[in-house]
């Protein structure tokens, strides 16, 4: 009886999550010793550092992390632990790779392995799932995301992973990094910002022009089944034509290859979440709300701005989430056309087979994907709960 | 004094006549309750006269004035605007709905805000309670009080209302009748309401207007509509198994009663239909009864043999 009720008490999350942890640190290597950035690496699992005390004291923060998932109820509690285990599985990375990193040698690289990414993804889911069961308001989880950015920064700060592979990378690229991540986030909140500019009065017409609304969205579908890399190239042949036959193309910086090009093919996907979600707000609105507003006399654009648009927001904010965690994603494409972003180091790291180049391109990528979706979110929300 | 005069107005979309060479006057301070079956266009002329219809030929006078000369929405920020299922506005709380074509109008902050708070107490509604809710926070007879009330903020001579108790169950909706009529009575409005209920339009119309298929069959007072019905359709709508009670419910006591006796034993308000005093004599079991006045003192008395030869078609 007693059993069946704790077995019932299980979280079923807890149960796959815990599976998943322990056969990843059991089978997969926790981290990679390689001589140099292109060797193949010595992998080692982490039952194989526990002579290293913050290895020791990581195992054990990982048990106590598995038992408060699967036997304690408590939510902030178990926050707290998934934390603080958080913080060892980095730092036990940062000790391992000093620790195997040869002195004053500069060639090798640890790289961490698929057993540390797959206790990062579920310490993580952990962690995200107890700050659900907490019922943060919107505004608290964009705190929450600022505290563990800082707790990562931290670390970065400290010196502690300077030893590890990626982070070895990004010392001979730091220059280049902020560069690139500057590029990243302009082309993704630039074609945003065109694709709102454009798409949200494309989107108003739509819905005031049936006709016009068949038209454009299924246009617009049409750009969005192209693959990026092919529509990059569509776009090379009609710019680069503008920009030797038009000087004055050329002198605002249009080209066949580079950020034109990228911007606009981004602009071309960004406009299907936006228009699509601007006419089914506007749909969404309640028709005999509208009519009263036009019976007691409001002009067509007060209707617009004070009724219809502020009625439709949230779905139009829905859409524009969508589109900025697409386009930063579809921005390390655009590197290949000479765009910029952190997709450079993604493609230059898949030309010299050096993978911990391409977690430099990619781990910040996913990282300004994920903290967009989760303030856009959250904000999103606010307003929903604010006027449901 | 006419307040609207309506004269040979047609709407058609394509070669359809939706509403058909219709001409009617509204007189001013009065209710006039226009009912029909769907689609018999009954909404369609009440639309056309603050001009969320265009009119296709004929003209629409309001105090005077033709509505094509008025810009239109300042035609309409002058004419009251209530419909079925309110139509209030979700992100806009409820005294931000009220004050809305007070703001339009550009009225001062402190008489919108006066203005709001005397409309709220008139709806019986607490400006503590409810200025700051949000319409879904509301109950749906809430919800209709503040639709009427947000019509009647601008203190307009003229309110248009489609169905709009249409939305409410039947004890809300008696009380929410009630509560218009006594409202109309201390503004003075004219009033112009679309209705399918009849027994709504008896209620409150002072004249009744009857359309079908486009056309006015018939637009006259309440008592004519049952004794004199033009055409066997406005005999169809108003029903012919209570006519008699229905004529009845239309007359006050006050005007029938005979004078007053000293033996009755049992009396009733002068304030009830004769109906109302019918229904309480049965209920009773007496065959005369004498008639108070708000004061209880007796001013008259009403026989049963009375009473049943009030009822008697004229």
């Amino acid at each position: 009886m007693e059993e069946t009720l704790a077995v019932r008490k299980l979280d079923r999350l807890g149960v796959v999550l815990v599976t998943t942890g322990v056969a990843a640190t059991a089978l997969l290597p926790f981290i990679y010793v390689k001589a140099n950035r292109i060797a193949a690496g010595k992998p080692m699992l982490l039952t194989q550092l526990l002579n290293q005390p913050s290895a020791l004291i990581l195992t054990i923060l990982l048990l106590a992390t598995a038992f408060a998932v699967l036997f304690l109820q408590n939510a902030l509690l178990r926050l707290v632990i998934a934390t603080l285990c958080f913080a060892a599985l980095l730092a036990t990375i940062g000790f391992a790779a000093s620790a195997f990193t040869p002195p004053a040698s500069n060639a090798a690289r640890m790289t961490p392995g698929g057993g540390f990414w797959v206790l990062f993804a579920v310490i993580g889911l952990v962690v995200s799932d107890a700050l659900v069961k907490i019922k943060l308001t919107p505004w608290m989880r964009i705190a929450a995301l600022v505290v563990y950015t800082g707790l990562l920064g931290i670390f970065l700060a400290s010196g502690l992973l300077d030893d590890l592979s990626i982070m070895k990378e990004f010392a001979t690229r730091s220059a280049q990094f902020w560069t690139e991540a500057v590029a990243h986030l302009l082309l993704a909140l630039g074609s945003l910002a065109i694709a709102v500019v454009i798409g949200l009065p494309l989107g108003i017409l739509c819905f005031w022009v049936p006709k016009l609304r068949a038209v454009v969205l299924q246009g617009l579908s049409l750009v969005q089944t192209i693959p990026s890399l092919a529509l990059f190239g569509i776009l090379m042949l009609p710019l680069g034509y503008l920009a030797t036959h038009v000087p004055a193309a050329a002198s605002i910086g249009i080209r066949g290859i580079g950020a034109a090009p990228a911007l606009i093919a981004l602009v071309l996907y960004s406009l299907l979440p936006i228009v699509a979600n601007t006419v089914v707000g506007l749909q969404g609105v309640d028709p005999s709300v509208r009519d009263a507003a036009a019976g007691m006399g409001l002009t067509r654009r007060q209707i617009l701005t004070g009724i219809d648009l502020p009625l439709a927001f949230p779905v139009i904010l829905t859409g524009i989430r969508i589109v900025l965690v697409q386009a930063i994603g579809l921005v390390t494409v655009a590197a290949l056309i000479g765009g910029g972003g952190f997709g450079i180091f993604i493609f230059q790291g898949l030309g010299q087979t050096a993978m911990d180049l391409v977690l430099l391109g990619a781990v910040p990528t996913v990282f300004f994907a994920f903290s967009s979706a989760v303030i856009l979110d959250a904000v999103i929300d606010s307003i929903r709960g604010s006027a449901a | 004094m006419s307040m609207i005069e309506i004269r040979n107005v047609t709407k058609r979309y394509g070669t359809a006549a939706v509403v058909d060479n219709v001409s009617m006057e509204v007189e001013k301070g009065s209710i006039t309750a226009i009912v029909g079956t769907s689609g018999s266009g009954k909404s369609t002329l009440m639309r056309m006269i603050n001009r969320l219809v265009p009119i296709t030929s004929g003209e629409i006078f309001v105090g005077g004035q033709n509505i094509m000369d008025v810009p239109v929405t300042e035609l309409r920020r002058k004419i009251g605007y209530a419909i079925q299922g309110h139509g209030l506005f979700p992100h806009r709380t409820v005294s931000q709905n009220i004050a809305t074509v007070p703001q339009l109008l550009g009225w001062d902050t402190a008489k919108i805000k006066s203005r709001v708070e005397e409309l709220l107490g008139l709806f019986n509604l607490d400006p503590a309670t409810f200025a700051e809710k949000y319409p879904h926070q509301l109950s749906g007879g809430q919800q209709q009080r503040v639709g009427v009330a947000r019509a009647l903020a601008a203190e307009p001579e003229l309110l248009l209302m489609d169905e709009p108790f249409g939305a409410l169950d039947p004890v809300i909706r008696g009380k929410a009748q009630d509560d218009l009529l006594e409202i109309q009575k201390q503004f003075g409005t004219t009033v112009v309401l679309v209705t399918h209920d009849m027994d709504e339009a008896f209620h409150l119309g002072n004249q009744i207007a009857v359309m079908s298929a486009g056309k006015l069959l018939q637009c006259s007072t309440p008592e004519k509509i049952l004794t004199e019905p033009a055409d066997p359709f406005v005999q169809q709508l108003t029903g012919t198994s209570d006519r008699a009670l229905k004529l009845m419910s239309l007359l006050p006591l006050k005007e029938s009663m005979e004078p007053a006796k000293s033996d009755l034993a049992y009396a009733l308000p002068q304030s009830l239909s004769l109906r109302d005093a019918l229904a309480e004599m049965i209920w009773q079991g007496v065959g005369e009864a004498a008639v108070q006045n708000a004061d209880k003192a007796p001013v008259g008395s009403i026989s049963m043999t009375r009473l049943l030869e009030l009822g008697r078609k004229a």
